[in-house]
């Protein structure tokens, strides 16, 4: 009985003593427990505050970025050098525009824009080149479909005329119609509005400064450039385009000029009134990666004097069709005619037959090349090489 | 007489100028366009960080530097919303893209900042890109037809919706 009495208070000393130290063992785990669940917290809070920093650079920067993505004050630009090699010229290697863009929004309806030009590198007396202010006007956004312009702006005609980036258009020059007929690049100084009835609609209407020709009544030579231009005389244009169908253009402008003399300015004796009307229309049509321009323009100008010239009538018209093979790469070809005088009888309509290759080393940047066959009034046939860009 | 008759007009512009539209350009708020897209579901706004190889893809499609670290976007189950802003000649366009199942499902353009080549706002554009998906060369499925005159306002919208079909592959992937 003794001994059974011994066994059993032994036993119970050893569960007893087994107990407490393991009592003692979980007070152990539950503290070293506690202690990393607060290492854990520290952690996590710590985590949260890099989060938080983490985004709060990111948001500085995003500003930052952001800033001058929406800047109100804008600069771009574009340029072109042309190397010109024809069989009864010299050749000619010519920077032959420089041209940089600056703009400024004033508010979200009020903004300025502005095009400032270098021709032929350098400008001075008895240098090729010429320095130019092609755009400087104020545009205001009277509601969401209407606006209205003033100051010197291009002419809203022909499809060169206001887009005239070398990336833009096939050919190392501009076409001899827009160039000579139409007169590209062709501005004035002026009230303007454009108004857009529905979408893809657009109607635009100006009141201009007027061209100013010689005695040769060629309409080129008439552009007055807006510098200390005569304004006796004034021109009104209107443009109606339709590019509601994607990748279809049409578009027609008409303008009056109601004497592009000026009154006989440039005449030594009394003329008659010139006033002169120019009519254009053209379309342009993109099916996947082919696409078609095709244009025609022609001036009806009145008076004794310009008839007598055979320059009362000045006419021409161009097709270019063009295939994108991929995308640095597109290929044109383009036939053109164009006579500054079609009143006469006599054959003097310039034919021009182009074919040629633009490659796109950035979409931005083109390098281009041409030949061209010249007939009818000129003969003479030549290449083409350059280079352009914009940004 | 006539001379005064270009006068008169600009006058009465600017006559009416008060009267112009404080939200002109904006023709969908983020919010609404995210809301239209997902109905009555709630999206879970996401913030997608770019990596230096991501950026070098992103800036192959919109072929300049792109200096944002991410991009916020929202998702509900395998469909995404992105807002994105890409510049056409001077100004930011922001255009919506709604992606379900990594095909362009709506595609709108909510602000657009610049004067000229608007046209990509209307539904008659946009609506090319609707069921666009991205080909192996991050090119789009679709062919897309341009307007003249607007050429870089559709070159940018072209990339946004080329941008946005691979951020949502990379998303939905990383999902998975």
């Amino acid at each position: 009985m003794m001994k059974k009495t011994l066994i059993a208070s032994a036993l119970i000393g050893f569960f007893a003593s087994n107990a407490a130290f393991a009592n003692q063992e979980t007070d152990e785990l539950r503290k070293v427990i506690a202690d990393q669940q607060k290492v854990l917290e520290s952690l996590e809070r710590r985590l949260n505050e890099t989060d938080q920093k983490l985004n709060a650079t990111a948001d500085q920067i995003d500003v930052n970025t952001e800033g001058s993505l929406f800047s109100n004050t804008t600069i771009g630009g574009y340029g072109e050098l042309h190397y010109n090699n024809y069989e009864d010229k010299d050749a000619k290697v010519d920077f032959h525009r420089f041209v940089l863009f600056f703009g400024h929004e004033f508010s979200d309806t009020v903004r300025f824009f502005s095009e400032f030009e270098l021709e032929h590198s350098i400008a001075g007396d008895g240098k090729a080149g010429e320095v130019e202010l092609e755009q400087a006007y104020v545009e205001v956004d009277i509601n969401e479909g209407l606006s209205s312009k003033v100051g010197l702006f291009l002419i809203p005609v022909g499809i060169i005329n206001e887009t005239h980036e070398p990336p833009t258009f096939y050919g190392v020059e501009r076409n001899g119609v827009e160039k000579n007929i139409i007169p590209a690049t062709w501005w004035e100084a002026g009230v303007a509005f454009n108004y857009k009835p529905a979408g893809g609609v657009s109607i635009d209407g100006a009141v201009t400064s007027g061209l100013n020709v010689g005695d040769d009544f060629k309409i080129r030579g008439g552009r007055q450039k807006v510098a200390k231009a005569t304004a006796e005389n004034l021109a009104y244009t209107g443009r109606v385009k339709y590019t509601a169908i994607a990748g279809l253009e049409l578009a027609a402008t008409l303008q009056y000029q109601t004497d592009i003399t000026q009154g006989g300015d440039n005449f030594e004796a009394p003329i008659d009134t010139a006033a002169a009307t120019l009519l254009e229309a053209h379309a342009i049509y993109q099916v996947n990666d082919f696409t078609v321009r095709a244009l025609y323009a022609r001036w009806d100008i009145d008076g004794e004097e310009a008839k007598a010239l055979g320059r009362d009538e000045q006419t021409g018209w161009y097709v270019e069709p063009s295939y994108q093979v991929n995308e640095k790469v597109g290929v044109f070809a383009r036939y053109s005619e164009y006579d500054i005088n079609a009143g006469n009888s006599a054959s003097t309509t310039v034919e021009s037959t182009s074919v040629g290759v633009n490659y796109y080393i950035h979409e931005n940047v083109v390098i281009k090349a041409d030949y061209e066959d010249l007939g009818g009034a000129s003969d003479s046939k030549g290449f083409n090489l350059g280079f352009g860009y914009q940004f | 007489m006539k001379k005064y008759f270009s006068l008169s007009i600009f006058a009465v512009a600017m006559a009416f100028s008060h009267v112009a539209l404080a939200a002109k350009g904006v023709y969908q708020t983020p919010a609404a366009f995210i809301s239209q897209s997902f109905v009555d579901r709630t999206a879970q706004a996401k913030v997608l960080w770019l990596t230096k190889d991501d950026k070098a893809v992103v800036a192959d499609i919109l072929q300049h530097k792109f200096n944002r670290m991410r991009i916020r976007y929202w998702q509900v189950d395998n469909e995404t919303v992105w807002i994105l802003n890409e510049i056409g000649k001077e100004k930011p366009i922001t255009i919506g893209v709604h992606i379900k199942k990594n095909y362009i499902n709506r595609y709108k353009v909510l602000t657009f900042r610049e004067s000229r080549g608007d046209e990509v706002r209307h539904e008659f554009f946009s609506q090319q890109f609707i069921n666009a998906t991205l080909n192996k060369d991050n090119r789009l499925s679709k062919n897309v037809d341009g307007i003249t005159g607007a050429t870089l306002s559709v070159r940018a919208t072209k990339k946004v919706a080329r941008l946005a079909l691979w951020l949502n592959a990379k998303v939905i992937t990383n999902s998975l």
